[in-house]
């Protein structure tokens, strides 16, 4: 853990040695998110509501998928970029450290610019929770965090996933975007407003659904999901990991260095 | 004349083609997002008390159109070969051509997006044709509205592709291109009616897209190919398109000639 936050301070300090670029990427990353919300925002000045949800109901649903995928981005960025790492051969050179890989990938980048992804995530969190009509119990209030928490642990896993596929095909796949900023952009809504088989795979494969839809359903006290154990289904979530780093183990250990 | 600029223009287009596998997957994933996009603007048009402005079906269109010709109307289809040269300064040798800066690059940017969405659009408008009731295509009411599709979403790639070339001259002055053009697409996709179709916007907001330029590159050849606008309309459009076209292109080229005369190579 200290090796971690050693990596981090370095990259950090390096990131800031350009401090204009800096900012200016993180304006751009706080307003990429800001013309989806807009966009959502409209929808609903145009519709009134959706399916039953209200604005500030969605809001809450988008600000919580949009602050664990921006951490997520931030501290797992190695993964994402991971193919490169393949391609150029330098993995050899994490493979020769007496540290374990899955610590050297993800101390070998950071994104700090998402945290103005972060920024405008938290101000629409702050907005909904306060508008949204809910009256807030501790157990809602740790079903809030647990959301967030186990979201970042989800994507996690997904980023590990499709690195660990790169052990395979080399090149990144872009399909596996699908996964990253498919899975954001779906969860951002409700899960009930998808067809069946979408809502299905994203609950029960990838589990974004115990993450995000049953826990907001029992932070807004719906028929059905009142009993204080739906505040701890993002602890299920969390389950997804192992596989995902039984993946990783297995590829590192089919990998092959490119050379050069 | 012409012939440098046609030559450049076929190497681009038959060095994008080769990149099947990675339009394939492409086409997975915009498939997808096109999937799921529909799902949401269903979601929202079940329960609607008064009537929208554009129908559930001109809406399905008009995503899938977006899916198919991604690369005609996104902004930040870029390519960094020509920052890199901006960048490392091996401008010098594009310098020493004989032939005009702007109209090299301009044929450069447009090949790449012909060449991608060549391999995109095709498979992905075939294929929703085809798919069931609610997802599917619908095709214009008559040809002259595919014809009149076919020629404002052609000023509309020239729209782009002169609108692009004001980011690679951005550069010029920046030096650093995420800024700019990070800035530039986030906003220019939001008013071209990417996120959400022009027509749901709010009325206010709609006054300020209408203003600007970047609506004639996507929203306006979608509506014209669902039947949303009328044809009068879609004339009319064309010769605005047409307008800002030139315009654009002007613009463009004196602010690259500025920017030429003003540059420094620093050797290496």
């Amino acid at each position: 853990m200290t090796l971690y936050f050693k990596y981090m301070m370095l990259l950090f300090k390096s990131q800031m040695q350009y401090r204009a670029s800096f900012l200016l990427l993180t304006l751009g990353q706080c307003l990429t998110p800001f013309t989806v919300f807009a966009g959502l925002y409209f929808m609903f000045d145009r519709f009134g509501q959706l399916q039953g949800w209200d604005f500030y109901e969605v809001a809450l649903c988008f600000a919580v998928t949009q602050m664990a995928f921006s951490i997520t981005e931030c501290f797992a960025r190695g993964f994402d970029t991971f193919s490169s790492l393949i391609v150029s051969g330098n993995f050899d050179r994490l493979l020769v450290r007496p540290r374990s890989t899955v610590v050297q990938v993800f101390g070998s980048r950071f994104e700090f610019t998402r945290i103005g992804r972060l920024f405008l995530s938290a101000v629409v969190l702050i907005w909904a929770v306060t508008n949204i009509n809910v009256d807030w119990t501790f157990l809602k209030i740790v079903a809030l965090f647990f959301m967030v928490a186990s979201g970042i642990v989800i994507f996690t896993s997904i980023f590990i996933l499709t690195a660990s596929i790169s052990f395979w095909t080399v090149q990144g796949l872009e399909i596996a975007n699908i996964f990253t900023d498919g899975g954001r952009e779906m969860t951002q809504y409700p899960l009930n407003i998808y067809q069946k088989w979408v809502r299905r795979f994203f609950t029960f494969v990838i589990p974004f659904g115990c993450v995000n839809y049953v826990p907001l359903l029992f932070i807004l006290n719906r028929d059905g999901y009142q009993h204080p154990v739906y505040a701890l289904t993002p602890l299920a979530g969390v389950l997804f990991l192992i596989p995902c780093l039984i993946v990783w183990r297995i590829g590192v250990r089919h990998y092959r260095s490119t050379g050069s | 004349m012409m012939k440098p600029y046609i030559s450049v223009f076929k190497l681009r287009i038959s060095n994008g083609l080769q990149y099947r596998a990675a339009a394939l997957a492409g086409i997975g994933t915009q498939f997808f997002f096109g999937f799921m996009f529909i799902m949401i603007f269903e979601a929202f048009y079940a329960h609607t008390s008064g009537t929208p402005p554009m129908t559930l079906a001109e809406v399905i269109t008009y995503t899938w159109l977006k899916q198919a010709f991604l690369a005609f109307i996104v902004l930040w289809f870029r390519d960094d070969e020509l920052f890199q040269l901006i960048t490392s300064g091996n401008i010098a040798y594009e310098l020493c051509r004989p032939s005009g800066i702007y109209g090299l690059w301009y044929v450069k940017l447009l090949a790449q997006r012909l060449a991608s969405a060549m391999l995109r659009c095709f498979p992905i408008l075939i294929l929703v044709i085809f798919l069931p009731e609610p997802y599917g295509l619908q095709l214009p009411t008559d040809f002259t509205s595919f014809l009149l599709f076919l020629a404002t979403l052609f000023v509309g790639l020239l729209m782009i592709v002169s609108l692009s070339m004001l980011i690679y001259i951005s550069v010029f002055i920046t030096m650093s291109p995420a800024g700019s053009l990070l800035l530039f697409s986030v906003f220019g996709d939001f008013f071209a009616g990417l996120v959400i179709p022009v027509p749901l916007m709010p009325n206010w907001m709609q006054q300020i897209v209408y203003v600007l330029p970047f609506h004639w590159t996507a929203d306006f050849p979608f509506r014209v190919f669902t039947g949303n606008l009328s044809k009068t309309e879609a004339l009319t459009g064309l010769c605005i398109q047409s307008i800002w076209l030139v315009g654009l292109i002007a613009v463009g080229k004196f602010a690259m000639d500025r920017a030429l005369r003003r540059i420094v190579v620093q050797g290496g």
